[in-house]
Protein backbone atom coordinates (compact mmCIF):
# COMPACT_ATOMS: atom_id res chain seq x y z
CA UNK A 1 0.00 0.00 0.00
CA UNK A 2 2.42 2.46 1.12
CA UNK A 3 5.09 3.43 -1.85
CA UNK A 4 7.68 5.60 -1.15
CA UNK A 5 9.31 8.47 -2.75
CA UNK A 6 12.20 7.95 -4.78
CA UNK A 7 14.88 10.67 -2.65
CA UNK A 8 18.55 11.05 -1.63
CA UNK A 9 17.64 9.40 1.79
CA UNK A 10 16.38 5.98 0.09
CA UNK A 11 14.75 3.79 2.57
CA UNK A 12 15.72 5.78 5.94
CA UNK A 13 13.39 8.48 4.83
CA UNK A 14 10.79 5.51 5.54
CA UNK A 15 11.66 4.53 8.76
CA UNK A 16 8.72 5.54 10.49
CA UNK A 17 9.60 3.57 14.16
CA UNK A 18 8.50 5.13 17.37
CA UNK A 19 6.57 7.82 15.59
CA UNK A 20 3.24 9.52 15.81
CA UNK A 21 1.24 8.70 12.51
CA UNK A 22 -1.15 11.93 12.19
CA UNK A 23 -4.34 11.25 9.66
CA UNK A 24 -7.78 13.10 9.00
CA UNK A 25 -11.23 11.40 8.35
CA UNK A 26 -12.90 12.27 5.46
CA UNK A 27 -15.78 13.84 7.91
CA UNK A 28 -18.08 16.63 7.52
CA UNK A 29 -16.82 19.94 6.79
CA UNK A 30 -13.47 18.10 5.71
CA UNK A 31 -12.35 19.21 8.90
CA UNK A 32 -9.70 16.93 9.88
CA UNK A 33 -8.46 17.26 6.46
CA UNK A 34 -8.29 21.12 6.39
CA UNK A 35 -6.42 20.88 10.06
CA UNK A 36 -3.86 18.56 7.96
CA UNK A 37 -3.11 20.52 5.56
CA UNK A 38 -2.29 23.68 7.86
CA UNK A 39 -0.23 21.37 10.19
CA UNK A 40 2.10 19.89 6.64
CA UNK A 41 2.25 23.27 5.25
CA UNK A 42 3.50 25.30 8.29
CA UNK A 43 5.59 22.35 8.91
CA UNK A 44 7.14 22.78 5.83
CA UNK A 45 6.98 18.65 5.94
CA UNK A 46 8.93 16.91 3.13
CA UNK A 47 6.81 14.23 0.96
CA UNK A 48 8.36 10.70 1.35
CA UNK A 49 5.36 9.05 -0.40
CA UNK A 50 1.86 7.86 -1.16
CA UNK A 51 -0.86 5.16 -0.96
CA UNK A 52 -1.71 3.34 -3.86
CA UNK A 53 -4.92 2.40 -3.70
CA UNK A 54 -8.29 1.62 -5.25
CA UNK A 55 -10.22 2.80 -2.45
CA UNK A 56 -10.36 6.13 -2.75
CA UNK A 57 -11.43 8.64 -5.80
CA UNK A 58 -8.21 9.20 -8.28
CA UNK A 59 -7.48 12.53 -8.36
CA UNK A 60 -4.18 14.39 -9.35
CA UNK A 61 -2.85 18.29 -9.59
CA UNK A 62 0.04 20.18 -8.89
CA UNK A 63 2.09 20.54 -5.43
CA UNK A 64 -1.00 22.44 -3.05
CA UNK A 65 1.44 23.61 -0.80
CA UNK A 66 3.95 25.52 -3.40
CA UNK A 67 5.62 28.58 -1.98
CA UNK A 68 6.78 29.17 -5.50
CA UNK A 69 7.50 29.16 -9.10
CA UNK A 70 10.13 26.22 -8.62
CA UNK A 71 8.27 23.96 -6.27
CA UNK A 72 5.04 24.28 -7.90
CA UNK A 73 5.50 21.46 -10.35
CA UNK A 74 5.57 18.70 -8.17
CA UNK A 75 2.15 16.16 -8.60
CA UNK A 76 0.02 15.53 -5.75
CA UNK A 77 -2.88 12.72 -5.71
CA UNK A 78 -5.50 11.66 -3.33
CA UNK A 79 -3.50 9.79 -0.63
CA UNK A 80 0.45 11.14 0.49
CA UNK A 81 2.36 10.83 3.55
CA UNK A 82 4.60 13.19 4.93
CA UNK A 83 7.47 13.28 8.08
CA UNK A 84 9.15 15.61 10.22
CA UNK A 85 11.70 13.18 11.44
CA UNK A 86 12.89 16.28 13.61
CA UNK A 87 9.35 15.81 15.55
CA UNK A 88 8.86 12.04 14.80
CA UNK A 89 5.82 13.08 12.78
CA UNK A 90 4.11 11.52 9.73
CA UNK A 91 1.47 12.62 8.57
CA UNK A 92 -0.82 10.92 5.80
CA UNK A 93 -3.49 13.23 3.99
CA UNK A 94 -5.96 11.85 2.43
CA UNK A 95 -7.85 13.53 -0.69
CA UNK A 96 -10.75 12.57 -1.66
CA UNK A 97 -13.88 10.14 -0.61
CA UNK A 98 -13.94 6.48 -0.33
CA UNK A 99 -15.37 4.43 -3.13
CA UNK A 100 -18.53 3.02 -2.53
CA UNK A 101 -17.82 -0.22 -0.31
CA UNK A 102 -14.23 0.34 0.11
CA UNK A 103 -13.69 1.84 3.57
CA UNK A 104 -13.51 -1.06 5.44
CA UNK A 105 -10.73 -2.79 2.99
CA UNK A 106 -8.82 0.43 3.19
CA UNK A 107 -9.17 0.85 7.06
CA UNK A 108 -7.45 -2.74 7.93
CA UNK A 109 -4.95 -2.40 4.89
CA UNK A 110 -4.19 0.99 6.71
CA UNK A 111 -4.25 -0.15 10.51
CA UNK A 112 -1.83 -2.90 9.29
CA UNK A 113 0.71 -0.93 7.80
CA UNK A 114 0.19 0.97 11.19
CA UNK A 115 1.34 -2.16 12.95
CA UNK A 116 4.09 -2.79 10.23
CA UNK A 117 6.09 0.60 10.32
CA UNK A 118 5.76 0.45 14.22
CA UNK A 119 4.13 3.41 14.75
CA UNK A 120 4.21 4.80 18.10
CA UNK A 121 0.73 6.01 18.05
CA UNK A 122 -2.17 7.43 15.82
CA UNK A 123 -3.88 10.85 16.28
CA UNK A 124 -6.54 10.90 13.80
CA UNK A 125 -8.60 14.40 13.26
CA UNK A 126 -11.88 14.34 12.69
CA UNK A 127 -15.69 16.07 13.07
CA UNK A 128 -19.53 15.22 13.71
CA UNK A 129 -22.55 16.75 12.67
CA UNK A 130 -23.30 19.60 15.57
CA UNK A 131 -27.24 19.15 14.75
CA UNK A 132 -26.83 15.87 16.51
CA UNK A 133 -25.67 17.19 19.48
CA UNK A 134 -28.28 17.13 23.12
CA UNK A 135 -28.99 19.65 25.22
CA UNK A 136 -25.31 19.18 27.47
CA UNK A 137 -23.07 19.15 24.01
CA UNK A 138 -24.29 22.53 22.95
CA UNK A 139 -23.17 24.15 26.03
CA UNK A 140 -19.62 24.72 26.34
CA UNK A 141 -16.67 23.43 24.18
CA UNK A 142 -16.93 21.93 20.46
CA UNK A 143 -14.51 19.67 21.16
CA UNK A 144 -13.71 16.24 22.00
CA UNK A 145 -10.90 13.56 22.44
CA UNK A 146 -11.60 9.35 22.64
CA UNK A 147 -8.42 7.72 23.56
CA UNK A 148 -7.75 3.77 23.17
CA UNK A 149 -7.00 1.47 26.50
CA UNK A 150 -3.43 1.65 25.57
CA UNK A 151 -3.19 5.06 24.64
CA UNK A 152 -5.52 6.04 28.17
CA UNK A 153 -2.73 4.27 30.43
CA UNK A 154 0.34 6.42 28.76
CA UNK A 155 -1.39 10.07 28.53
CA UNK A 156 -5.03 9.95 30.13
CA UNK A 157 -3.32 11.66 32.64
CA UNK A 158 -2.24 14.77 30.54
CA UNK A 159 -6.24 15.03 29.16
CA UNK A 160 -7.38 16.00 32.86
CA UNK A 161 -4.99 18.27 33.09
CA UNK A 162 -5.52 20.45 29.64
CA UNK A 163 -9.05 20.00 31.06
CA UNK A 164 -10.42 18.21 27.73
CA UNK A 165 -13.70 16.83 27.20
CA UNK A 166 -14.19 13.03 26.63
CA UNK A 167 -16.76 12.18 23.90
CA UNK A 168 -19.65 11.34 25.39
CA UNK A 169 -21.53 7.93 24.74
CA UNK A 170 -25.11 7.96 23.87
CA UNK A 171 -28.23 5.65 24.26
CA UNK A 172 -28.35 2.32 22.25
CA UNK A 173 -32.36 2.58 22.39
CA UNK A 174 -32.59 6.36 23.24
CA UNK A 175 -36.40 6.38 25.14
CA UNK A 176 -36.18 2.81 25.63
CA UNK A 177 -33.45 1.90 27.43
CA UNK A 178 -31.14 4.78 28.46
CA UNK A 179 -28.34 2.20 29.89
CA UNK A 180 -26.76 0.68 27.21
CA UNK A 181 -24.55 3.29 25.73
CA UNK A 182 -22.28 2.95 22.46
CA UNK A 183 -20.24 5.52 20.81
CA UNK A 184 -22.21 6.92 18.50
CA UNK A 185 -20.02 9.28 15.74
CA UNK A 186 -22.29 10.84 12.78
CA UNK A 187 -20.80 11.98 9.83
CA UNK A 188 -17.38 11.04 11.34
CA UNK A 189 -16.69 9.17 7.98
CA UNK A 190 -14.56 5.92 9.21
CA UNK A 191 -13.60 7.42 12.61
CA UNK A 192 -15.71 5.18 14.37
CA UNK A 193 -14.34 2.13 12.91
CA UNK A 194 -11.02 2.95 13.27
CA UNK A 195 -11.46 3.46 16.52
CA UNK A 196 -13.11 0.76 17.41
CA UNK A 197 -10.62 -1.46 15.22
CA UNK A 198 -7.67 0.26 17.05
CA UNK A 199 -9.14 -0.69 20.59
CA UNK A 200 -9.47 -4.73 19.52
CA UNK A 201 -6.21 -4.51 17.85
CA UNK A 202 -4.15 -2.90 20.90
CA UNK A 203 -2.98 0.15 18.59
CA UNK A 204 -2.33 3.61 20.60
CA UNK A 205 -5.04 5.74 19.00
CA UNK A 206 -6.46 9.29 20.13
CA UNK A 207 -9.18 10.98 18.02
CA UNK A 208 -9.71 14.90 18.14
CA UNK A 209 -12.68 16.41 16.94
CA UNK A 210 -14.81 19.14 16.74
CA UNK A 211 -18.66 18.84 16.30
CA UNK A 212 -19.68 21.17 12.95
CA UNK A 213 -21.50 21.96 10.39
CA UNK A 214 -21.10 22.38 6.52
CA UNK A 215 -19.77 26.06 5.31
CA UNK A 216 -16.93 28.12 5.55
CA UNK A 217 -14.86 25.32 7.80
CA UNK A 218 -11.63 27.20 8.04
CA UNK A 219 -12.11 28.83 11.60
CA UNK A 220 -13.31 24.86 12.51
CA UNK A 221 -10.16 23.69 11.26
CA UNK A 222 -8.01 26.54 13.02
CA UNK A 223 -9.75 25.18 15.99
CA UNK A 224 -9.22 21.94 15.82
CA UNK A 225 -5.12 22.14 14.78
CA UNK A 226 -5.24 24.55 17.59
CA UNK A 227 -6.46 21.69 20.21
CA UNK A 228 -4.34 19.50 18.52
CA UNK A 229 -1.57 22.09 19.31
CA UNK A 230 -2.40 22.07 23.21
CA UNK A 231 -1.28 18.61 23.29
CA UNK A 232 1.84 17.59 21.00
CA UNK A 233 3.01 21.32 20.59
CA UNK A 234 3.95 21.57 17.24
CA UNK A 235 4.49 25.23 16.90
CA UNK A 236 5.14 27.59 19.61
CA UNK A 237 1.82 28.69 20.63
CA UNK A 238 1.04 33.09 20.07
CA UNK A 239 -1.50 34.63 21.19
CA UNK A 240 -3.60 35.56 17.91
CA UNK A 241 -3.32 31.76 17.69
CA UNK A 242 -4.43 31.93 14.22
CA UNK A 243 -1.18 33.57 12.78
CA UNK A 244 1.00 30.59 13.31
CA UNK A 245 -0.49 28.67 10.74
CA UNK A 246 0.57 28.95 7.47
CA UNK A 247 -2.26 28.62 4.71
CA UNK A 248 -1.67 26.23 2.09
CA UNK A 249 -2.09 28.18 -1.07
CA UNK A 250 -4.28 25.67 -2.71
CA UNK A 251 -7.15 27.12 -0.09
CA UNK A 252 -7.05 30.12 -2.55
CA UNK A 253 -10.83 30.12 -4.59
CA UNK A 254 -12.39 27.52 -2.01
CA UNK A 255 -15.80 29.47 -3.11
CA UNK A 256 -15.71 29.83 -6.64
CA UNK A 257 -13.74 32.33 -8.90
CA UNK A 258 -14.02 36.10 -9.84
CA UNK A 259 -16.64 37.79 -10.35
CA UNK A 260 -18.03 38.37 -14.42
CA UNK A 261 -17.36 42.40 -13.96
CA UNK A 262 -20.34 41.79 -16.82
CA UNK A 263 -22.91 41.45 -14.01
CA UNK A 264 -23.18 44.65 -12.41
CA UNK B 1 -32.13 21.69 3.69
CA UNK B 2 -35.69 22.37 1.62
CA UNK B 3 -36.54 21.74 -1.73
CA UNK B 4 -40.30 22.99 -2.08
CA UNK B 5 -42.64 23.93 0.86
CA UNK B 6 -42.51 21.21 3.59
CA UNK B 7 -40.27 18.67 2.11
CA UNK B 8 -37.09 18.59 3.98
CA UNK B 9 -34.23 16.75 2.55
CA UNK B 10 -31.13 15.22 4.32
CA UNK B 11 -27.77 17.27 2.71
CA UNK B 12 -25.27 14.69 1.31
CA UNK B 13 -22.05 14.41 3.89
CA UNK B 14 -18.96 15.36 2.57
CA UNK B 15 -17.86 11.87 4.87
CA UNK B 16 -18.64 10.17 2.21
CA UNK B 17 -20.05 7.26 4.65
CA UNK B 18 -23.70 7.36 5.00
CA UNK B 19 -24.77 6.84 8.46
CA UNK B 20 -27.52 4.38 6.95
CA UNK B 21 -24.86 2.77 4.59
CA UNK B 22 -22.06 1.78 7.43
CA UNK B 23 -25.47 0.47 9.61
CA UNK B 24 -26.02 -1.84 6.33
CA UNK B 25 -22.57 -3.05 6.47
CA UNK B 26 -22.67 -3.79 10.29
CA UNK B 27 -25.37 -6.64 9.76
CA UNK B 28 -24.72 -9.54 9.28
CA UNK B 29 -24.14 -10.48 5.55
CA UNK B 30 -26.25 -13.49 4.49
CA UNK B 31 -25.01 -16.14 1.62
CA UNK B 32 -28.10 -14.41 -0.13
CA UNK B 33 -26.27 -10.71 0.18
CA UNK B 34 -22.73 -12.28 -0.46
CA UNK B 35 -24.15 -13.88 -4.03
CA UNK B 36 -26.06 -10.53 -4.97
CA UNK B 37 -22.51 -8.55 -4.14
CA UNK B 38 -20.53 -11.27 -6.14
CA UNK B 39 -22.97 -11.14 -8.97
CA UNK B 40 -23.04 -7.45 -9.44
CA UNK B 41 -19.42 -7.05 -8.96
CA UNK B 42 -18.87 -9.60 -11.66
CA UNK B 43 -21.18 -7.70 -14.09
CA UNK B 44 -19.02 -4.75 -13.09
CA UNK B 45 -16.17 -6.16 -14.25
CA UNK B 46 -13.75 -5.07 -16.59
CA UNK B 47 -12.71 -7.33 -20.05
CA UNK B 48 -9.40 -5.90 -22.27
CA UNK B 49 -9.30 -8.24 -25.04
CA UNK B 50 -6.38 -7.88 -27.38
CA UNK B 51 -6.31 -8.93 -31.27
CA UNK B 52 -3.31 -10.70 -31.48
CA UNK B 53 -0.91 -10.43 -34.70
CA UNK B 54 -3.03 -13.85 -36.09
CA UNK B 55 -6.52 -11.52 -35.89
CA UNK B 56 -7.57 -14.52 -33.38
CA UNK B 57 -8.84 -12.85 -29.68
CA UNK B 58 -7.62 -13.73 -26.61
CA UNK B 59 -8.64 -12.75 -23.44
CA UNK B 60 -6.70 -9.89 -20.97
CA UNK B 61 -3.00 -10.40 -19.32
CA UNK B 62 -1.04 -12.01 -22.45
CA UNK B 63 1.98 -14.33 -21.02
CA UNK B 64 4.44 -11.34 -23.15
CA UNK B 65 3.88 -8.22 -21.93
CA UNK B 66 3.54 -5.67 -24.88
CA UNK B 67 6.51 -3.85 -26.10
CA UNK B 68 5.64 0.14 -25.83
CA UNK B 69 7.45 2.91 -26.06
CA UNK B 70 4.34 5.62 -26.13
CA UNK B 71 0.63 5.25 -25.12
CA UNK B 72 -1.50 8.21 -25.78
CA UNK B 73 -4.91 7.95 -24.49
CA UNK B 74 -7.42 9.72 -25.36
CA UNK B 75 -10.61 10.18 -22.86
CA UNK B 76 -13.88 11.36 -23.40
CA UNK B 77 -15.92 12.11 -26.14
CA UNK B 78 -14.07 15.24 -26.77
CA UNK B 79 -10.70 13.89 -26.95
CA UNK B 80 -11.62 10.72 -28.40
CA UNK B 81 -13.30 12.75 -31.79
CA UNK B 82 -10.09 14.64 -31.68
CA UNK B 83 -8.26 11.57 -32.59
CA UNK B 84 -10.54 10.62 -34.58
CA UNK B 85 -10.53 13.63 -36.52
CA UNK B 86 -6.68 14.45 -36.79
CA UNK B 87 -4.90 11.03 -36.35
CA UNK B 88 -6.80 7.89 -36.95
CA UNK B 89 -7.20 6.48 -40.17
CA UNK B 90 -7.32 3.01 -41.24
CA UNK B 91 -3.93 3.07 -43.29
CA UNK B 92 -1.54 3.88 -40.57
CA UNK B 93 -3.59 2.74 -37.94
CA UNK B 94 -4.81 -0.97 -36.89
CA UNK B 95 -6.98 -1.87 -34.33
CA UNK B 96 -5.30 -4.53 -31.49
CA UNK B 97 -7.66 -4.41 -28.64
CA UNK B 98 -10.83 -3.25 -27.19
CA UNK B 99 -12.07 -3.11 -23.30
CA UNK B 100 -15.74 -3.90 -22.16
CA UNK B 101 -17.21 -2.77 -19.59
CA UNK B 102 -21.31 -2.37 -18.27
CA UNK B 103 -22.13 0.40 -15.28
CA UNK B 104 -24.86 2.33 -14.54
CA UNK B 105 -24.33 5.03 -18.05
CA UNK B 106 -22.95 3.14 -20.23
CA UNK B 107 -22.43 -0.22 -21.63
CA UNK B 108 -19.85 -0.80 -24.70
CA UNK B 109 -19.28 -3.67 -26.71
CA UNK B 110 -16.94 -5.99 -28.12
CA UNK B 111 -17.28 -4.96 -31.84
CA UNK B 112 -14.47 -2.94 -32.65
CA UNK B 113 -16.70 -1.26 -35.59
CA UNK B 114 -18.14 1.50 -33.88
CA UNK B 115 -20.03 4.85 -34.58
CA UNK B 116 -18.72 7.74 -32.91
CA UNK B 117 -21.90 7.96 -31.26
CA UNK B 118 -21.46 4.57 -29.81
CA UNK B 119 -19.74 4.29 -26.27
CA UNK B 120 -16.37 2.36 -26.68
CA UNK B 121 -12.84 1.74 -25.71
CA UNK B 122 -10.80 0.65 -28.38
CA UNK B 123 -7.03 0.31 -28.96
CA UNK B 124 -5.23 1.17 -32.10
CA UNK B 125 -1.46 0.21 -33.27
CA UNK B 126 0.76 2.36 -35.50
CA UNK B 127 1.60 -0.25 -38.26
CA UNK B 128 5.11 1.84 -39.50
CA UNK B 129 6.04 1.48 -35.78
CA UNK B 130 4.02 -1.16 -33.43
CA UNK B 131 5.31 -0.02 -29.86
CA UNK B 132 3.22 3.19 -30.44
CA UNK B 133 -0.10 3.06 -29.11
CA UNK B 134 -3.84 4.34 -28.91
CA UNK B 135 -6.27 4.41 -27.09
CA UNK B 136 -9.70 6.14 -27.08
CA UNK B 137 -11.86 5.98 -24.64
CA UNK B 138 -15.27 7.65 -25.07
CA UNK B 139 -17.36 5.52 -22.58
CA UNK B 140 -17.10 6.49 -18.78
CA UNK B 141 -15.16 4.17 -17.04
CA UNK B 142 -17.26 4.55 -13.40
CA UNK B 143 -15.25 5.06 -10.02
CA UNK B 144 -15.15 1.74 -8.54
CA UNK B 145 -13.93 0.67 -12.15
CA UNK B 146 -11.13 3.25 -12.70
CA UNK B 147 -8.51 0.98 -10.89
CA UNK B 148 -9.04 -2.07 -12.36
CA UNK B 149 -9.27 -0.43 -15.87
CA UNK B 150 -5.81 0.68 -14.91
CA UNK B 151 -4.05 -2.23 -13.77
CA UNK B 152 -5.36 -4.32 -16.75
CA UNK B 153 -4.60 -2.13 -19.17
CA UNK B 154 -1.06 -1.01 -18.13
CA UNK B 155 -1.14 -4.83 -16.76
CA UNK B 156 -0.18 -6.17 -20.55
CA UNK B 157 2.65 -3.20 -21.54
CA UNK B 158 5.95 -3.61 -20.40
CA UNK B 159 6.48 -0.08 -18.64
CA UNK B 160 10.71 0.52 -18.99
CA UNK B 161 10.85 3.47 -21.58
CA UNK B 162 7.04 3.94 -21.72
CA UNK B 163 5.96 7.20 -22.63
CA UNK B 164 2.11 7.69 -21.93
CA UNK B 165 0.37 10.86 -22.58
CA UNK B 166 -3.28 11.65 -21.20
CA UNK B 167 -5.93 13.93 -23.89
CA UNK B 168 -8.82 14.85 -22.12
CA UNK B 169 -11.19 17.86 -21.40
CA UNK B 170 -12.88 19.84 -18.69
CA UNK B 171 -15.85 22.37 -18.82
CA UNK B 172 -14.44 26.06 -18.38
CA UNK B 173 -16.43 26.14 -15.76
CA UNK B 174 -15.33 24.11 -13.39
CA UNK B 175 -11.82 26.29 -13.82
CA UNK B 176 -10.79 28.07 -10.98
CA UNK B 177 -9.29 31.34 -11.54
CA UNK B 178 -9.02 35.12 -10.19
CA UNK B 179 -11.19 36.32 -12.80
CA UNK B 180 -14.67 35.15 -13.91
CA UNK B 181 -13.99 32.46 -16.40
CA UNK B 182 -16.81 34.30 -18.66
CA UNK B 183 -14.01 36.26 -20.13
CA UNK B 184 -11.73 33.42 -20.13
CA UNK B 185 -10.35 32.83 -24.11
CA UNK B 186 -11.29 29.26 -24.63
CA UNK B 187 -10.47 26.42 -25.16
CA UNK B 188 -7.09 26.00 -24.06
CA UNK B 189 -4.72 23.87 -22.79
CA UNK B 190 -3.79 23.12 -19.57
CA UNK B 191 -0.77 20.36 -18.29
CA UNK B 192 -0.25 18.30 -15.42
CA UNK B 193 3.24 16.24 -16.17
CA UNK B 194 5.53 13.71 -13.88
CA UNK B 195 8.60 14.82 -12.98
CA UNK B 196 10.20 11.75 -14.96
CA UNK B 197 8.82 13.84 -18.27
CA UNK B 198 11.87 15.50 -19.40
CA UNK B 199 10.62 17.31 -22.72
CA UNK B 200 8.94 20.78 -23.36
CA UNK B 201 5.30 20.83 -22.58
CA UNK B 202 3.32 22.57 -25.48
CA UNK B 203 1.39 24.78 -22.82
CA UNK B 204 1.49 26.34 -19.49
CA UNK B 205 0.88 23.68 -16.40
CA UNK B 206 -2.27 23.28 -14.33
CA UNK B 207 -2.53 26.16 -11.72
CA UNK B 208 -3.09 25.26 -8.24
CA UNK B 209 -6.03 24.74 -6.93
CA UNK B 210 -7.11 22.86 -10.17
CA UNK B 211 -6.91 19.41 -9.99
CA UNK B 212 -7.96 16.46 -12.42
CA UNK B 213 -10.16 13.64 -11.73
CA UNK B 214 -11.84 10.41 -12.96
CA UNK B 215 -9.91 8.42 -15.12
CA UNK B 216 -7.60 10.50 -16.57
CA UNK B 217 -6.26 11.10 -12.58
CA UNK B 218 -6.26 7.29 -12.24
Amino acid sequence: MFVPCDRGGGSASSDFKGFTLLMPAVSVGNVGQLATDLVISTLNMTKVGYFYTDCLVPMVGNNPYATAEENSMELSINAEVYSLPSKKLVVLQIRSPFIKNKYRPFCETLLSWVKSSKCARVVLLSSSHAYQRDDEQLLGTPLRYLLTPDLEKAVGGLMQELNWKEMEKVAAYPGINDTEKVLHIPGGGITKLLFTESCSKGIQMAVLLKFCSEGDNIPDAFALVNYLNEWLQLVKSEVNTSSQWKIPSSWRLLFGNGLPPALF
Amino acid sequence: MATFFGEVVVAPSRAGVDDEESAEEAREETPEDREIRRELEKKREIDVLWTLKSGASTESSADEPFVCSKFIVAIGHNAAAFLSSFILDSVCWEVVGVVKLWNEWCRTSNTTNVLPTDSFCLFYRLISDPTVLLCQCSCYVAEDQQFQWLEKVFGCMRKEDLQVTVLSTCPVADYKTQESTLTLPSPFLKALKTKEFKEEVCCPLLEQPNIVRDLPAA
